[in-house]
């Protein structure tokens, strides 16, 4: 059955009414925070004078993107606990930011992450290498999100093959999607900058928690609110009984008669979840964000409502996946996307249906369809606005122009650069169209995870920390995460691969590299470390000093 | 917004006026001030967190224990790292602006201000 096929016309003209009124919102902020925006403080960090609930709100809504809304519910939909594993990675990953990275970040850096793994060292290679980095991760995050944002807006429009929709067929309607949300992206930061794009996320934010949330109560009313009979519910529909309530049907698989795979499954699962929790304190666009307020006990205040609002969410999705298996049911679910991303819409439309009739189910489909059209929104535009930041501001007037470049030449370029990373991910994406690159998402926090965050932790707690020890573990980790997903079965040699059954150059048996490239990354920076002799104790201590005091770090600008 | 302890920003500093505050005995304790928790916190959380991910994926008959209902110990454990991460984010906030606060934000005007003794 095609229960988004049903919906048809008034649904689908309802559906998009709530993008467009969405959208239009948004431009709207976007052009007033253009007003605002005059210096490159505002540009990169939005004049530093975000309170601690602002850039709480923004915090979630870079962070919580359609992988974690409708990937999460989608998994818990089709596979049970599992789902709810990979959100527990996530939020946790929180306290790695909260305890060891955000205060000190705050209070040594400007604008990118090179601005604190930069402070001792040679400033043109270790820039370079930070800028590196900074844009592979960006740009595989961003190409997740958009190739997975045009096949969802074709899916929450409802077009299936062979059908049109204002003259548009399910490939046309892909494209258009991609199209779409990278113009949007590109316009947000190219005109708003960081000002215009943090209101643009709070909004955002607001839209997704308030409507992941009415879901979720109206889901917990059908059962009385009673959470374990909606499990039981869950388990009994799914086929699979008690074991879709616990851990194994995705991750770790058991392969019977078969011990070494179910070694490197095992093993595959506690790799992700070191990269889950590792990486997200080394995710250039969550670096930049406490970079917008005007000191760290704001920046540490925003964390917190970060935290409670990212984990609120998760709670949501697990109702919500495990809702969409007892109600939806997993048939109806792998009908309309095989992976299960509208799990959560489906949901929503029946649910709605069942407490106030056709005409609620689609108001509640536009709902929760726009929900996840501005989770992608406001993921893709925060690592538009890291990744320009870190071209304008590492490679263009670092390295270029020797930090001689003027702040309006710097906001320039930046802009320039937010154009031109708009348009190579709208390329990018419409190649890769047709390619499973869910891969990415888990590739971007590895890489984060292996390369990113070992380096910016030695640089803000070793004193030894040097130029050469930066280098080797930036690109040490960045080189060996990416060569291990290339010779995993993510890329060859499986029916699922990047690249099909009929290559296969796989010899490294897990698909995610984390429990190998973390700790190879780590052992990079330190023997990188050892092979040099240039050691800047008296600039560890200025670092140290600023880091703890806030003395002498960059204030917040007023308007 | 930001509220200044005094009007205005605060004098520029050189950097040799903040290393000079490295070596005083007053930042030694603000930075012990500051592992004291950090440290310890880091290592509970990942450890509490690795126990979490080994046993989904080694001891899954203990995950599968039914305590009550449908509910089993698999969803309490993941509920109890929902419920430790917002215990250590709330107790990092109240123990740093009990205890660590109050002397950055005295050491920082130390270091712009000079000495007001």
């Amino acid at each position: 059955m095609d229960i988004l096929a049903q919906a048809e016309g008034s649904g689908r003209t309802l559906t998009m009414v709530l993008f467009l009124a969405t959208v239009a919102v948004t431009i709207g902020i976007t052009v007033w925070g253009h007003r605002y925006t005059r210096t490159a403080t505002d540009f990169h960090s939005g004049g530093r004078s975000f309170s601690s609930w602002q850039n709480g709100f923004a915090i979630a809504s870079d962070y919580m993107s359609a992988a974690s809304f409708l990937g999460i519910a989608g998994t818990i939909a089709l596979f049970g606990y599992d789902g709810f594993l990979y959100s527990i990675g996530f939020l946790v990953a929180w306290l790695v930011a909260l305890l060891l990275v955000a205060e000190m970040l705050r209070n040594t850096g400007r604008f990118t992450m090179a601005d604190v793994l930069s402070f001792r060292m040679r400033q043109r290679p270790v820039r370079t290498a930070a800028a590196v980095s900074t844009l592979s991760v960006s740009i595989f995050y961003l190409l997740a999100q958009m190739v997975g944002a045009g096949a969802l807006i074709a899916l929450l429009l409802g077009i299936q093959e062979g059908e049109t929709y204002l003259g548009m067929d399910a490939a046309t309607a892909k494209i258009a999607g991609i199209v779409l949300v990278g113009l949007i992206m590109t316009l947000y930061v190219a005109l708003g900058g960081m000002k215009g794009n943090t209101w643009v996320q709070i909004f955002q934010a607001i839209i997704l928690v308030g409507g992941a949330a009415v879901l979720t109560i109206m889901v917990l009313a059908q059962y009385g609110f009673n959470v374990s009979d909606l499990l039981g519910d869950a388990a009994s529909a799914s086929g699979q009984g008690a074991a879709f309530l616990e851990p194994g049907l995705r991750y770790g698989v058991e392969v019977p008669g078969d011990a070494v795979q179910t070694m490197w499954n095992k093993l595959d699962l506690v790799s992700l979840g070191l990269a889950l929790v590792l990486g997200t304190a080394g995710l250039p666009h969550v670096l930049i964000r406490f970079y917008t307020v005007p000191d760290a006990r704001v920046a540490r205040k925003s964390i917190n409502w970060g935290i409670g609002l990212i984990g609120a969410f998760y709670l949501m999705t697990l109702v919500l996946g495990f809702g969409a298996a007892a109600i939806v049911g997993v048939e109806a679910i792998t009908a309309q996307n095989p992976a299960g991303n509208t799990a959560a819409p489906q949901l929503a439309e029946v649910v709605g249906g069942d407490v106030g009739g056709t005409t609620l189910g689609a108001v509640m489909l536009a709902v929760i369809a726009s929900a996840a059209f501005a989770a992608i929104l406001s993921t893709v535009s925060g690592l538009v606005i890291a990744s320009s930041s870190s071209l304008a501001h590492d490679l263009y007037n670092a390295v270029i122009r020797h930090g001689k470049a003027t702040e309006r030449e710097e906001v320039g370029v930046a802009k320039l650069a937010s154009i031109g990373i708009g348009v190579v991910a709208i390329l990018l994406a419409i190649f890769a169209q047709d390619l499973n690159v869910a891969f990415l998402v888990g590739l971007a926090f590895a890489v984060a995870a292996s390369a990113n965050l070992p380096t910016l932790l030695l640089s803000l707690f070793w004193k030894r920390f040097n130029t050469s020890g930066a280098l080797w573990g930036i690109y040490g980790g960045l080189i060996s995460s990416i060569a291990l997903v290339v010779f995993s079965p993510v890329f060859s040699g499986a029916e699922t691969s990047l690249l099909g059954e009929g290559v296969d150059i796989a010899w490294f048996p897990m698909s995610n590299p984390g429990l190998v490239s973390i700790p190879l990354g780590l052992i990079c920076a330190v023997v990188g470390t050892r092979m040099s002799d240039e050691s800047r104790s008296d600039r560890f201590a200025t670092l140290q000093v600023r880091a703890l005091t806030g003395a002498g770090s960059e204030r917040a600008v007023d308007h | 917004m930001a509220t200044p302890t005094r009007e205005g920003p605060p004098p520029e500093v050189t950097d040799e006026q903040l290393a000079a505050m490295h070596d005083d005995p007053r930042f030694a304790d603000l930075k012990r001030r500051l592992y004291r928790f950090i440290i310890p916190a880091t290592i509970g959380f990942l450890a509490w967190y690795l126990l979490y991910v080994l046993l989904s994926a080694y001891a899954r008959d203990f995950m599968g224990t039914v305590v009550f209902g449908n509910v089993n110990v698999a969803l309490l454990f993941g509920l109890g790292q929902f419920v430790s991460t917002f215990a250590i984010a709330w107790g990092y906030s109240r123990y740093a602006s009990r205890n660590f606060d109050p002397k950055a934000i005295e050491l920082h005007d130390a270091i712009h201000y000079g000495e007001d003794r």
